[in-house]
């Protein structure tokens, strides 16, 4: 056994909705319980805890705090915890796990959008001195990729409708979803422009979730399940700030991270993406090297549930449970972070 | 085996009240330029970057560090955000150093920041509350509490800030230079929270501090002597429950006995030299001082009094000044880490403690609920 031989074991994950009446513990609090009781493992047993969230989603400076309470935390426990999805919440576990002193890690990611307006509080995330003041918020910013894009020649406004249209479909078989359905290409492309050339339905969802990934080294993923879902790499890198300093329609931080986590082009039996709006797909898909025909996004992926704090873990739980069910040998997940995938990350996930 | 790890550089900003001369960017940018020089590397021998500060709305923006991805020579490169509260800098150094453990890297740079000039801490404090009684206020009865449990005199809470503020006039970097304060000044400045008097409590600080970590290889590359990271533990508790001890804080001892276990500490008064620790209102020095075992029930006040934590004295506490002498929230814990690290690097300068080999570094934060604590050693083992 080796102390990298680092696996998901349980996971969890609320059904994304629109306006949750639970605040984010409320949320976790279940959720931690079900990946716990799945495997029969006692909070007092996990070694590590780390977690993901964002003060300003809530509105309040250390909002996070309040979010202890669902992993009990009483007698005191080894705890982080990153201003970030929880998918870098599990990377941070995952690093810890390779001291190879415990065998066990929680992993929670949560956010509630619905107490605050999206398009207010985002445009915080943008430098403060040139980019907030002119009150860029994600949908414009998504748009000037969108636009950049089809000015590339690389897609069209068509291509967006059909990664909509196809991430609807996949969603009717995920209960967790808020937006699903059958919707045809030439339907969506007739609706009005919201942001041109984006329609309402290349925006995702306004969402709150929660996520709950529980990590096992070794044989103690062995013993705990039948098949565990291996990390086989992981990684996540960078891109500038700055949009002028970038090429839009590509993502190098992306294909980085991806090649950093030993993906090598090679096949995939479902990629779960962080594409959070429609166009951001064709260029993940591109700058991950993913074969043509793989299934992206079989959940239906953040355009029909986005949990932001939560929308990358979730990636990360869709693609191991595939694993974990035998219904896949080898998938891929990714994370974003930032507006206009600023900072991106990959695992890399196989069975036995 | 996980590797060793060792801090090779360190760097902080002069901190003030308000840096006006330099953006965030600007800020950050001279902590982490100091530690590469101190390193004797360049940005682009940096692997990773570990990017710790307190609550965004502190300065009112989300995850500012996604900004400073340029100024920190961050493209290209994996980087993580931490945020555990006050306790931040501490947990953010020690996330650094899991990352050179772990054998994922071989060189990292940590940076931990607060500009608190550019926003309304107190306000941020108080949970972005009006009329919150920020953190004095949540501490006080808790100060408080320990005064009337350990019978200490009233003095104690005064020496402590007279000790660190005398401190920080040979730290180059501190912010409060105080160079006429005394007990007296101390015993007649205003009562803020009960028993807090105004030159108990720390300032308000714009600042940052910064550390390169590498592993056992990448030591060989500097030609000053490394800090050997031989212990270090968080701990998280709830911050509010039916029997709570919150004075003697079980997160405390735990995070403590865990760094003093893998240190191999059996007896932390004899075996550690100096400590830097998180004392931003006075009565936290002996507070902690029993509160991480250091000290016997009782005994923490009258170390002080005894002048033992003196810089002269057989355990140093915060010879730079501490937090008493520079509060850049986010940066603090780091200030901790780095400060104790340079003292085994025998880098601190005019406030070096002759024989520090083994040192201490500790950080709380939150409703005194989450810690990070750690111990370096001018050795290996």
């Amino acid at each position: 056994m080796s102390a990298t031989d680092i696996a998901i074991v349980a996971t969890a994950q609320t059904p994304s909705v629109r306006r949750s009446i639970c605040s984010e513990v409320q949320l976790l609090i279940p959720a931690v319980s079900r990946a716990l009781d799945a495997i029969g493992v006692d909070r007092g047993e996990v070694g590590f805890t780390c977690a993901g969230s964002c003060d300003y989603l809530t509105g309040g400076p250390f909002a996070f705090v309040t979010n202890l309470e669902a992993t009990r935390a009483w007698p005191p426990i080894a705890e982080s915890h990153v201003e970030m999805d929880g998918a870098w919440a599990l990377y941070e576990a995952w690093v810890r796990l390779h001291h190879g002193d415990i065998d066990l890690a929680l992993v929670m990611g949560s956010g509630k959008s619905s107490p605050s307006r999206p398009a207010e509080v985002w445009p915080q995330q943008l430098d403060p001195y040139y980019l907030a003041p002119l009150g860029l918020d994600p949908v414009s910013y998504a748009g000037l990729q969108a636009r950049a894009l089809l000015a590339s020649g690389k897609a069209t406004e068509r291509d967006f409708a059909e990664v909509v249209a196809r991430s609807r479909r996949s969603a009717q078989d995920n209960p967790n979803a808020q937006e699903r359905g059958d919707f045809d290409a030439d339907a969506l492309l007739a609706e009005p422009y919201y942001a041109s050339p984006l329609r309402r339905h290349d925006l995702p969802p306004i969402s709150d979730g929660a996520s709950v990934v529980v990590l096992a080294r070794g044989d103690r993923a062995r013993d705990l399940v039948g098949r565990p879902a291996w990390i086989r790499g992981l990684d996540h890198r960078l891109d500038p700030h700055q949009p002028g300093m970038r090429d839009l329609t590509t993502s190098a931080s992306t294909t980085l991270a991806a090649r950093k986590a030993g993906y090598d082009g090679g096949p995939l039996d479902a990629a779960e993406i962080s594409a959070i709006f429609s166009p951001q797909e064709l260029i993940l898909t591109e700058s991950l090297g993913l074969p043509d025909g793989t299934v992206i996004n079989p959940s239906g992926g953040p355009l029909c549930a986005n949990p932001i704090m939560s929308t990358g873990l979730v990636r990360i739980i869709e693609a191991a449970e595939r694993i974990m069910s035998g219904n896949a040998a080898r998938t891929l997940a990714h994370a974003t972070n930032g507006q206009g995938l600023q900072h991106n990350l990959v695992c890399l996930l196989e069975g036995d | 085996m996980p590797q060793r790890c060792a801090v090779v550089g360190v760097g902080q900003t002069h901190h003030k009240k308000i840096r006006s001369d330099v953006s965030i960017a600007g800020l950050v940018r001279e902590a982490a330029q100091r530690a590469l020089e101190d390193a004797e590397c360049t940005w682009s021998d940096i692997d990773a970057l570990v990017i710790g500060k307190a609550p965004d709305a502190f300065e009112g923006i989300v995850q500012p560090e996604l900004f400073l991805a340029e100024a920190l020579g961050a493209v290209g490169k994996p980087m993580l955000r931490v945020h555990t509260a006050g306790s931040v800098g501490g947990s953010t150094f020690v996330v650094a150093s899991h990352l050179i453990e772990s054998g994922i890297h071989e060189r990292v740079l940590t940076v931990a920041w607060e500009k608190q000039s550019e926003g309304n801490a107190q306000w941020g404090l108080a949970g972005g509350r009006s009329g919150g009684s920020g953190a004095g206020g949540t501490f006080a009865p808790w100060m408080r509490a320990y005064i009337e449990d350990s019978e200490a005199p009233e003095h104690i809470g005064w020496m402590v800030a007279t000790k660190d503020r005398l401190n920080a006039l040979k730290n180059p970097y501190a912010h409060l230079k105080l160079p006429d304060i005394s007990i007296e000044k101390v015993k007649d400045s205003p009562l803020l929270w009960d028993p807090i008097r105004f030159l108990e409590s720390c300032p308000s600080s714009d600042g940052a501090g910064a550390a390169v970590l590498t592993n056992e290889a990448g030591t060989k590359r500097s030609s000053k002597p490394p800090a050997w990271v031989v212990a270090t533990a968080v701990r998280s508790e709830l911050g509010v429950f039916p029997g709570r001890d919150p004075v003697r804080v079980q997160a405390g001892v735990d995070c403590a006995h865990d760094v003093y276990r893998q240190a191999g500490v059996a007896n932390p008064r004899d075996d550690i030299d100096m400590a830097e620790l998180y004392v931003p209102f006075s009565w936290y020095e002996p507070m902690w001082l029993e509160g991480h075992d250091i000290a016997g029930p009782g005994e923490g006040w009258r170390m002080v009094e005894s002048g033992m934590t003196a810089i002269d004295g057989a355990f140093p506490v915060n010879p730079s000044g501490g937090v008493l002498s520079s509060n850049p929230i986010g940066a603090s814990g780091m200030l901790r880490f780095i400060e104790a690290a340079q003292q085994v690097r025998r880098q601190a300068g005019a406030h070096q403690v002759d024989r520090a080999r083994t040192t201490l570094a500790q950080a709380y934060g939150g409703a005194a609920q989450y810690f990070a604590m750690g111990i370096f050693r001018d050795r290996k083992d």
